[in-house]
């Protein structure tokens, strides 16, 4: 129990400062930034106290909009994709999700892509059109939500490719 | 009542849910309108910390660019200066008087955003360098933007690439003045709108401040004209303007200070 605490508690800290150190200032093409910190809402335990979850989501969030100057909207799409993950995890998953025995070192790989693929790019929407804040630039907010989800999918597969212990 | 207590208990999770999502909302519509995040901004003790150790190893990546700007503009001053002594006359004491009302700062740019909707940049002057709210930033080529939140050692400054910046610009030739704003597109290129149908613009112009804001002092360089149209009322020109600037590579920086700021604001806020 004790080193899920603190497995978590530093890959918060890590992700936190590798996105406002490194990750938002690569600018890709001019505008594309991967946002790897939802990595932490993705690999979160997932027999958990949803309230806590929640929370620490939101924290995630604000933390995050204080070094980017962003106002809310790194919170909102993170409370928000906190929240909605269970559905997402019983989209992607399915019986082994309902049996509450998961871990995801062990689930196969393209359920776990689903999983990371909905919750990056519902992360995005909610971010982007937050961001941009207007209906007339749609284009601009599609075209933001696709470059960098696809950006932040690939990283986040590397990252658990590389960082996952082989336990099988 | 015993009802209403099981209901919040038994939805806590979507209560929660609702009432942090709401606070981000308020967080992001206060981000959108001009001078309103007083809570969330980089100024402060942690984050502006951060952000300056980390720029204390990343400004060597980028000294010999850095240095190339600064002797280029050392140029620029020597010319101005040899210049102007070959022609001392009565105009010279103006140009005294000039200096006297605007103090200028320097600074450096510790985080520095060109890619979202809302650009703000991060420097490293605050309250306690008597940097305020609404002083004017600008480099060695031009406008950079306006000083949003001061802590003691920092300050968030408003970029021109931001949608809600806002500022008074001229042409150079000309005193047609108009607003100069941004799409959130190119981050080399701006906006200057509601200039007079009027006024005779022509591609290639230079575009400078009108010092009408009393922010920036009159015929600070901001860029050239790309290309222009009519608005849709067909009363007013839309000119797109090619900044001198380049805002992915900015460190030193320069902080004007109105000294007669407060006469004017209190003039205009007494009628």
């Amino acid at each position: 129990m004790n080193s899920i605490i603190s497995l978590n508690g530093v890959r918060f800290l890590v992700l936190v400062l590798v996105q406002v150190i490194i990750c938002s200032h690569i600018n890709f093409l001019g505008y594309v930034n991967p946002n790897i910190y939802i990595l932490f809402i993705i690999l979160f335990p997932v027999k958990n106290n949803r309230s806590l979850f929640i929370f620490m989501s939101f924290l995630l969030g604000l933390i995050i909009d204080l070094f980017l100057d962003s106002g809310g909207i790194h919170a909102a799409a993170c409370v928000f994709i906190a929240y909605a993950r269970p559905i997402i995890l019983k989209f992607s998953f399915g019986m082994v999700y309902e049996h509450q025995n998961m871990k995801f070192n062990t689930v196969d790989f393209g359920a776990k892509l689903t999983y990371i693929t909905i919750m990056a790019v519902t992360h995005h929407i909610i971010l982007y059109s937050l961001e941009i804040f207007s209906i007339s630039k749609i284009i601009l907010t599609l075209q933001k939500t696709l470059f960098s989800s696809i950006f932040t999918i690939i990283l986040c597969v590397l990252l658990i490719i590389i960082f996952s212990r082989k336990s099988k | 009542m015993q009802q209403i207590i099981n209901f919040i208990i038994r939805n806590k999770t979507f209560l929660l849910f609702l009432l942090l999502f709401f606070i981000s909302i308020v967080f992001t519509i206060q981000s959108h309108s001009y001078h309103k995040s007083k809570f969330i901004n980089s100024a402060n003790f942690l984050t502006g910390g951060i952000y300056n150790s980390v720029n204390n190893i990343s400004e060597y990546l980028s000294l010999k660019s850095q240095n190339q700007i600064l002797s280029e503009e050392n140029n620029r001053l020597k010319s101005l200066l040899f210049n102007s002594e070959n022609t001392t006359d009565s105009t010279y004491t103006d140009s005294v008087t000039y200096n006297g009302l605007y103090k200028i700062h320097t600074a450096k740019i510790i985080k520095n955003s060109y890619s979202a909707t809302d650009n703000i940049l991060l420097i490293n002057k605050g309250t306690k360098d008597s940097i305020k709210e609404d002083f004017g930033i600008i480099t060695s080529k031009g406008i950079l933007g306006i000083i949003d939140n001061s802590s003691n050692n920092y300050s968030t400054v408003i970029s021109i690439l931001n949608t809600t910046s806002n500022i008074s610009a001229q042409l150079k030739n000309t005193n047609h003045f108009g607003s100069l704003t941004w799409n959130g597109e190119s981050p080399n290129i701006v906006q200057l709108t509601d200039v007079e149908k009027i006024a005779p613009v022509k591609e290639g112009d230079t575009i400078v401040t009108s010092g009408l804001s009393s922010i920036f002092p009159k015929d600070i360089h901001i860029g050239i004209v790309k290309d222009f149209k009519l608005d849709i009322a067909e009363n007013y020109y839309e000119i797109n303007v090619t900044l001198f600037n380049d805002m992915t590579n900015l460190e030193h920086v320069h902080i004007i200070e109105n000294k007669d700021i407060e006469e004017i604001t209190n003039l205009l806020n007494s009628n």
